[in-house]
């Protein structure tokens, strides 16, 4: 449109100017243009960590009921002929998967944008190789700590730290984009200049920082995990100061633990509008934690709908979505298109019912009780961890502090 | 204390001699479904109109910021000068976030 190069039209681009981000700044992006551009992929839910703040659902799904190869490629195939341009390959550990090189390069051969989410543990160099050069566009390493004692002890992996370490070299050697991930909590807060330090060192790319939400595995270690309010504060400061003085060597994103926000998170950016997900099984879910949530029947790519179907269409989907569903104090509230009532799995985790206002929120009833209890146990709650995996859950040996 | 990162060295500082090609992991594609071009970036997607385009486009590893600029200064019959200067500008709020590279330095 614009005519000519002038000085009264110039081409400097603002980043939000002519390159305007299409999702994660609140633009009604779903309402625009239906098809989210992202997708998370949860290939497998086994992985050989055992972090005991793990996204997945703590009734994990077994290896025998994963789609297989071939359905994961028609996956693949539908998601890229509908307008997904990205792809999130993860887990559990995705590379437990024989099968990640194919999907990788399926994905690429697409068009897609593939990013690989990643504890490193079962990588070596040439299987890191072939996931290159089938056309990965980023991989996000996991980091629990800034040395190995305690990423480890988080973990619950021996020896998880140091290979971290050398895959992250080996994707700088390849030139793959690195982002790490670095989950925080109480346990290792207190490392977070660190690892921002080793962030910069590993030569990453990209930081997320990103404070552990309390659901699943997480709701269930909240007494170990949940931050005191100085850990916040001062992790704030840290990340704000860093952000200024890292600017154009390391990115830094900063998720902090709506437990102590005033306002409940924006979850997934409205549930429906603009995220999905496929578990290992091929249940589509609006967010990774959503199966947390009784009562909800959630639609399979194994069905005979397709995904923009079941997307478009399922009850699932549409339970949520918008602001028709909210009860007060939601109904009335000037911020309900901000931030859509909230998290609905936490609403469920925490009040019993995903249809309540997320009691993250000061307004919820349920508010003031749920933020002290935090508060108590982020003071004088238990340090050991209830570690992941298929059995439900085991028990940290008793360390010295809690003896 | 930070040592000096290697990102830093790695990121292109935008001059008339810089020769930009797109960093690995970066991708500019016509997004059919939406009818209109995207970059894909780590965890974004980012909708460059349509200047943005052409000049991400002439950013093929081989033309220096200069060469571009002299490309659209003979499109749109407007001052090279403006144009390299506008060019700079946008192309170092990418480089800044790692999404361009030099390719200068690595050339005979």
């Amino acid at each position: 449109m614009s005519p000519t190069l002038t000085q009264s039209a110039p081409l400097a681009v603002d980043p939000n100017d002519g390159l305007a981000l299409l999702e994660g700044d609140g633009k009604r992006v779903a309402a625009e243009y239906g098809i989210p551009l992202a997708v998370l992929l949860e290939l497998t839910h086994r992985c050989p960590l055992q972090c005991p703040y793990c996204s997945n659902p703590v009734e994990m799904e077994r290896s025998r009921n994963e789609l297989t190869t071939e359905e994961w490629k028609k996956v693949l195939d539908e998601l890229a002929e509908i307008g997904v341009l990205q792809v999130h390959f993860s887990g559990g550990e995705p590379t437990a998967r024989k099968d990640i090189v194919e999907l990788v390069r399926h994905a690429s051969e697409l068009d897609l944008y593939t990013n690989l989410i990643t504890s490193a543990v079962l990588l070596n160099k040439d299987k890191l190789t072939e996931i290159a050069d089938a056309g990965l566009s980023h991989i996000q390493i996991s980091f629990q700590g800034s040395n190995a004692a305690l990423a480890d002890r988080v973990a619950g992996f021996r020896n998880a730290h140091a290979k971290k370490h050398e895959v992250a070299r080996w994707a700088r050697e390849l030139d793959l984009p690195l982002t790490v991930n670095a989950v925080m909590h109480r346990q290792n807060l207190d490392q977070l200049e660190q690892i921002i330090d080793m962030a910069v060192e590993m030569d990453a790319d990209r930081i997320e920082v990103a404070n552990v939400q309390y659901y699943g595995w997480a709701l269930k270690n909240r007494a170990a995990l949940m931050p005191t309010i100085e850990q916040i504060e001062r992790s704030t400061q840290i990340v704000e100061e860093a952000q200024v003085r890292l600017k154009g060597i390391l990115d830094i994103d900063f998720v902090i633990p709506d437990y102590y926000a005033e306002r409940p998170k924006k979850c997934m950016g409205g549930w429906g509008r603009q995220f999905f997900n496929i578990t290992p099984s091929g249940k589509v879910l609006p967010c990774h934690a959503a199966e947390s949530i009784e009562g909800l029947d959630f639609m399979s790519v194994r069905s005979n709908h397709s995904i923009a179907w079941i997307w478009k269409n399922s009850e699932a989907f549409n339970r949520y979505r918008g602001t028709g569903w909210m009860p007060e104090p939601c109904r009335s509230c000037a911020f309900k298109e901000v931030d859509f009532g909230g998290c609905r799995c936490q609403a469920f985790a925490l009040t019993g019912s995903a249809d309540n206002t997320d009691p993250a929120c000061s307004l919820s009833p349920f508010h003031e009780k749920i933020f002290k209890t935090a508060q108590t146990e982020s003071e004088t709650g238990t340090n050991r961890f209830i570690y992941r995996n298929f059995a439900g859950g085991t028990l940290e040996a008793e360390s010295a502090d809690d003896a | 204390m930070i040592r000096t990162a290697p990102a830093l060295r790695r990121r292109m500082t935008a001059t008339l001699d810089s020769v930009p090609a797109l960093a690995r992991g970066v991708k500019l594609r016509l997004d059919e479904t939406r009818e209109r071009w995207v970059l894909l970036v780590p965890e974004r997607v980012l909708a460059p109109d349509e200047i943005a385009v052409e000049v991400l486009q002439l950013c093929d590893g081989e033309r220096s910021i200069a060469a571009i600029a002299a490309v659209l200064a003979e499109k749109y019959a407007a001052p090279e000068e403006q144009i390299g200067a506008d060019v700079i500008e946008m192309l170092q709020d990418l480089a800044d976030s790692g999404f361009l590279i030099d390719k200068g330095g690595t050339r005979p």
